[in-house]
């Protein structure tokens, strides 16, 4: 318990880095671009909307800084992240809220499935070390894993769609399509998702092969795996609940700090499938210098990546009793 | 070197290790006489990882210094025939714009490659002041230090360069290389971290400090060089970070259109629909070098881990667990 009241603590202190960064770099920015964004959007706004921009970027306030900073941390409290001008007069949330299912299911699942199968690969290799499975796969996951997420992108469209026309290369549906849980419509966005699927997954995957590879090799050589292995117990036995369990901990440890790199990827992933998720939004919303939009989607992608690493942590301290009795 | 039975502290694994786990013991290569940086380079021999990788290292730094004589062509001209296929006087082709790509992918090579090298540098040096200076103040100071390398590893980095670059539309190569090394020490800071937290109470220590030598000469002169391996993966992960990130940025647009980068190109590629208009190695040129040299950088650190923890190391023969059965 006292594990996770912890890591709650460095989750609200994070966020809180979070949003303190969200307020001070509009100010902190030489020639704040958001009063010229501002300049050209008066007139077309109400008055209303145009100050509680100038008070969310420190337009034209006669405020103190402190007063400012706090005025801020209570609309973000409130969950009111202003007014988006590409989307006038929808506001941030709304819009924010309408991206966020494709990012989870296109990112979430993929990045899920990746862990998970690259766990299990790793966690073969190592232990039929010098098989076929190890001496092929590490150096090449060494070298996937430093691709860069938009080229291999690029390289699938151009290959499986515009050469081989097997799959769509944009957009999460087709424009033709009505949204909705019909079996059309789903079928037509799994059929989207898939080249973006795979290109995060190929890139996603390496990091863990190789770190679940190395866990498993120390924990291999540790007593009780002797231990096992001299009662006599079954070699899947050994494998799975003797050392894969004790492996698979640091490997969670390094699931949650290699997410906001992952992340980082699924971004350019989505802005070159035109995937209408967060990431896509969230260049869309720097093109159009949509300031407000896109420090709400900053904070977003952050909250989203905070959880997933709060849910590891949850996961870790259910698996490992030491993280339940220490300190 | 024979291969010495693998005990457990040599087996911890600094990389993974759960936070607050002590790092593992210093690589064997530190414990002898005749140097840490001597072993280093021994290992690095016998590597073929960390043999391909430096290579790689070795020729793009060739292509990076001298462009003009690999590739003579002004790579900014819109002299040629748009849009052409390779051929002799263009091996990669032309661009949209009547620009030859190989010249520009030469061209393109040196600011990857000072953006890699200046951001890992300034990220191994903030890496190393925040992870020592942690781990040896303990206390207050320790808790501080590691708060903040804990927030910053998890916050995106990414997106949060995408939002200071889009405040600072068009800022030169130098605030480039200031945000991504300053946002790109923590993984590094945390491992020096441990690493030094667990050398705290060895006895070349105790001897240095009985001799009554300062601090700062422990620091530098005693710690430091028995981390040579880890200050070597700190620096070659800022490095494989700065090239993803920073072609990633030019990518989207928020680099500099103007400089002659590879993620400009690719930016330039995207914007003419290269692959679908008949261009393919416009776009694929450029992301094979980033890939390339990312590869590079990756070989060298994942060779380093194995120098520095013997038992990741390739087995031939399986002997090492058949014998201890």
């Amino acid at each position: 318990m006292r594990f996770i009241v912890r890591r709650l603590g460095f989750f609200v202190v994070t966020l809180w880095a979070a949003v303190t960064l969200n307020f001070l770099i509009p100010r902190l920015m030489p020639g704040n671009p958001a009063i010229a964004m501002m300049a050209r959007y008066r007139g077309r706004i109400s008055p209303q909307t145009l100050h509680a921009l100038e008070v969310a970027f420190g337009v034209n306030s006669h405020q103190s800084l402190f007063r400012a900073y706090l005025a801020y941390l209570a609309n973000i409290a409130r969950g009111r992240f202003g007014t988006s001008l590409t989307f006038f007069p929808d506001t941030v949330t709304h819009q924010v809220l309408q991206a966020l299912p494709w990012t989870l299911a296109l990112v979430g699942l993929t990045t899920i499935f990746a862990f998970i199968l690259g766990t299990l690969i790793g966690l073969l290799s190592a232990w039929r070390r010098g098989g076929m499975l190890d001496s092929v796969m590490p150096p090449i996951f060494v070298i996937t894993s430093a691709f860069p997420y938009f080229w291999l992108a690029l390289i699938a469209i151009w290959l499986f769609s515009i050469k081989l026309g097997w799959l769509p290369e944009s957009g999460g549906y087709n424009i033709t399509d009505t949204v909705g849980w019909s079996w059309g419509f789903v079928g037509d966005a799994v059929e989207h998702s898939i080249l973006p699927a795979l290109t995060i997954l190929v890139t996603a995957i390496g990091a863990w092969i190789l770190t679940m590879r190395n866990n498993m090799i120390s924990v291999l050589s540790e007593d009780y795996v002797r231990m096992a292995r001299a009662k006599g117990l079954k070699p899947w036995r050994v494998m799975w609940t003797y050392a894969g369990r004790n492996a698979i901990l640091p490997n969670l440890t390094g699931f949650a700090m290699s997410l906001g790199f992952v992340v980082s990827g699924a971004i350019l992933v989505e802005f070159v499938f035109n995937y209408p998720g967060v990431g896509w939004m969230f260049l869309q919303s720097v093109e159009n210098q949509d300031y407000a939009l896109m420090q709400g989607l900053f904070l977003m992608i952050t909250v989203t990546v905070l959880l997933a690493i709060l849910a590891a942590d949850v996961a870790t301290a259910m698996l490992d009793p030491r993280t339940r009795d220490v300190r | 070197m024979t291969e010495a039975p693998l005990t457990v502290p040599q087996l911890a694994d600094a990389g993974t290790a759960p936070p607050g786990a002590p790092a593992g013991e210093a690589p064997p290569a530190a414990r002898s006489r005749s140097g840490p940086a001597a072993n280093v380079w021994r290992a690095i021999g016998h590597n073929r990882k960390a043999l391909v990788g430096i290579a790689m290292l070795a020729f793009f730094a060739v292509v990076a210094a001298f462009p003009g004589q690999i590739a003579p062509d002004d790579p900014q001209a819109e002299i040629y025939q748009p849009g052409a296929g390779p051929s002799l006087h263009h091996l990669l082709g032309t661009t949209a714009y009547g620009q030859d790509i190989f010249s520009q992918l030469v061209w393109g090579t040196r600011l990857s490659f000072v953006i890699a090298f200046a951001v890992g540098g300034l990220a191994t040096a903030l890496a190393v002041l925040v992870g020592v200076s942690a781990a040896y103040l303990g206390g207050l100071g320790d808790g501080i230090l590691s708060l903040i390398t804990d927030v910053i590893l998890v916050i995106p980095i990414f997106p949060l360069v995408i939002v200071i670059a889009a405040y600072q539309k068009n800022a030169g190569l130098l605030t480039l290389i200031i945000v991504l090394g300053a946002l790109g020490w923590s993984y590094g800071a945390r491992q020096l971290r441990s690493q030094t937290l667990s050398m705290r109470t060895r006895d070349f220590l105790m001897a240095a400090r009985v001799r009554g030598e300062r601090k700062l000469y422990i620091i530098l002169f005693e710690i430091l060089p028995t981390m040579t391996s880890l200050i070597v993966a700190a620096f070659l992960g800022g490095a494989l970070y700065a090239v993803l990130t920073a072609a990633g940025l030019q990518f989207i647009g928020l680099g500099d259109p103007n400089s002659q980068s590879w993620g400009t190109m690719l930016y330039w590629a995207e914007n003419n629909e290269a692959l679908g208009a008949g261009m393919p190695l416009w776009a694929i040129a450029p992301g094979v070098c980033v890939a390339l040299l990312g590869a590079a950088f990756a070989l060298v650190n994942y060779a380093f881990d194995e120098i520095s923890n013997p038992a990741l190391r390739p087995v031939r023969r399986r002997k090492s667990v058949d014998v201890e059965r």
